[in-house]
């Protein structure tokens, strides 16, 4: 029986050890992305270039930033559906302030912070409901967070009064959120050099097209973020008590960890998350929409999944989740400039998820292989 | 005899009309290992938890180093020095054995003398030198416990008991889900705590593992103890006797 597992044959060979099953898992999402990007380099013309590359990083940040709070939920063997339409909550409520407040004739730059701070602050609610369904009433994450889904979509669409978008931004408003939302600190422009903070005001259209972004403003933000998270998960008491959850949550409340207010916490941080994707969108779009982060709530489960987060908890990491954004934003863009019908992004992603599942589980038999040994 | 560290007098246990528990009284002294044998439903269990503050005894009285811990919680019991291990561990299999030692009590150092940051190589050293002191070696400090054997598992658990000043140590059948070789191990485990003068209540259906470790026998059979054997004068027969309530009466005992 044992003897015609092939499996057990592959433990022989002297290059498959758990140090090597583990870096091969850890590390194919890289090489993935890697492949993606040198492959679509090769055969489509204009993907290799700064300009395009920024391009990917921004449109990368939604999903990113949706994928961070994700992360934490998903290593605690949970889920969080309701996050896309918290970021529509928080896009809606942003504007809505933002355009109230200049309105009765306030301070553009002061009805732009309260906004903001609007919008980050209603993120935090459902992600509070969750945490206390979840915590401290035993609902499961997928129905507590599936109820949430509804009822926060339905919240969205009752700021707009069932519009697309919040209607009555003024055209002021309009420009100073897209100086942030599309402006870069630096800019660069063939011929004529680095920029920062803006372009001349007099340059001449041609010129206009070929300018880069080499930082622009929503990548420079979800980097901040992305770093704050990800120290906080892999170096502080706080990560590691998340992980001590998702391995047994049984083992965290015998060592005295307060699992019911950490799952709170963590709940809490994916709304946040969410609600910082939402104000970004608001800067980008300018436009307050319900369904902003709709699309993107499945792409945000599967970049966590195909950056190597355990589905049933336990493992994985911030940065699999920024590798996972990158290679769903790179197959948008790539198929896009390879003039593939954008129908089939949704059946590609839909096989790399697959995919990375299945590496998951190769190395969670590998593992058990050697530890038989 | 030497002195007690633990006296349950008259303790007792009830679950609606059922007496799990019946007054009874368990003593462990120090450096002693002592088996706590039974059928199943025989009350070793709850009498273990009426001790580890998991139950709370209707009757009766649970003294630890001189001190009345009769209703305490299980934290305090724990925090006074009496640690259980259950068969499931309580160990967080995805982490390393540095992290499990120290679950839920993680060692923190200021990075740049502001940020508290996990100390993973202290908490990895510190469990090294505690396992050194059980004479276990796990090859690779940074593996996850996933990939080690359940006899290393089981002296992961033994060493976090341990390290944190365990004065005595509760087993629960510390070798039910292991193999011949690791089970062993684990008996191995339990003598070099007794060379530690850390008492051991195991609780075991091996009669093998008691035989080889335990230094008294006690015997549980209806909520009661019907059975107090030093090792000396201990036999397999004897004990299956009295667990299966053949030693009343006279009979002789049919060992399976």
């Amino acid at each position: 029986m044992a003897a015609s597992n092939p499996l057990v044959k592959a433990q022989r060979l002297p290059f498959i050890n758990a140090r090597s099953i583990e870096i091969l898992t850890k590390s194919w999402s890289y090489l993935f992305l890697l492949g993606l990007v040198v492959y679509f380099s090769l055969v489509g013309t204009g993907f290799f270039s700064v300009r395009n590359f920024s391009s990917i990083l921004t449109t990368s940040t939604l999903i990113m930033l949706m994928s961070i709070g994700q992360t934490y939920v998903v290593i605690t063997a949970g889920i969080d559906l309701s996050i896309g339409w918290t970021v529509g909550l928080s896009s809606v409520t942003t504007a809505r302030v933002m355009r109230d407040l200049a309105e009765s004739g306030n301070d553009i730059a002061f009805a732009m912070l309260m906004g903001v701070f609007a919008g980050l602050l209603v993120a935090l609610i459902p992600g509070l409901v969750n945490g206390i369904l979840v915590a401290r009433v035993k609902v499961p994450p997928f129905i507590a967070t599936l109820g949430m889904f509804g009822i926060v979509r339905g919240a969205a669409f009752l700021l707009t009064d069932g519009q697309q978008v919040v209607r009555g931004l003024s055209a002021e408003l309009r420009e100073a959120l897209r100086g942030i939302g599309n402006g870069s600190l630096l800019y660069y422009i063939p011929d004529d050099g680095f920029h920062w903070f803006a372009l001349p005001p007099d340059l001449p259209p041609q010129q206009l097209r070929v300018v880069s972004q080499l930082m622009p403003y929503p990548v420079i933000i979800t980097a901040l973020v992305v770093i704050v998270f990800a120290f906080i998960l892999a170096r502080t008491k706080f990560g590691r008590h998340t992980y001590v959850i998702g391995g047994s949550e049984e083992a965290a409340r015998r060592s005295g960890i307060n699992v019911d207010r950490h799952l709170l916490i963590i709940y809490v941080i994916c709304g946040f998350t969410a609600g910082i994707a939402g104000v970004l969108h608001l800067f980008r779009f300018t436009a307050g929409a319900p369904q902003a982060g709709e699309a993107a709530l499945l792409s945000s489960v599967a970049a966590v999944v195909i950056g190597g987060t355990n589905l049933f908890g336990g493992e994985g990491d911030i940065m699999g989740a920024v590798v996972g954004s990158l290679i769903i934003a790179v197959l948008q863009t790539g198929l896009v400039i390879l003039n593939i019908d954008s129908i089939w992004q949704f059946i590609v992603v839909g096989v790399v998820i697959i995919i990375a599942v299945l590496v998951n589980q190769l190395q969670a038999a590998l593992e058990r292989l050697q530890s038989n040994a | 005899m030497p002195e007690a560290i633990l006296a349950a007098t008259g303790v007792s246990k009830h679950f609606g009309g059922l007496t799990a528990v019946d007054a009874v009284d368990f003593e462990v002294s120090a450096g002693e290992v002592v088996a706590l044998l039974g059928d199943n439903g025989a009350g070793k269990s709850t009498l273990i938890k009426c001790i580890s503050g998991v139950y709370r005894p209707e009757q009766g009285q649970v003294m630890f180093n001189g001190e009345d811990i009769t209703h305490h919680a299980p934290a305090d019991i724990r925090s006074r020095g009496i640690e259980t291990i259950y068969q499931d561990l309580a160990l967080a299999e995805n982490l390393d054995v540095g992290a499990n030692v120290f679950l839920g009590k993680e060692k923190t150092r200021r990075l740049f003398g502001l940020i508290p940051v996990t100390d993973d190589n202290y908490m990895r050293e510190e469990a090294s030198g505690a396992l050194d002191e059980l004479d276990i070696h796990i090859p690779s400090l940074k593996q996850k416990l996933v990939n080690l054997s359940g006899g290393q598992r089981q002296a992961v658990a033994i060493a976090r008991a341990m390290y944190w000043n365990a004065k005595l140590v509760i087993m629960d059948e510390p070798t039910a889900a292991l193999g011949v070789p690791e089970q062993r191990k684990v008996l191995a485990l339990i003598r070099s705590l007794r060379e530690q003068e850390i008492p051991v209540i195991l609780i075991s259906h091996t009669m093998h593992d008691v035989m080889a470790v335990a230094d008294r026998m006690v015997v549980m059979r209806r909520g009661r103890i019907v059975a107090n054997i030093a090792r000396a004068e201990a036999s397999e027969e004897l004990i299956v006797r009295h667990i299966v309530g053949s030693a009343e009466n006279g009979e002789s005992a049919v060992i399976i």
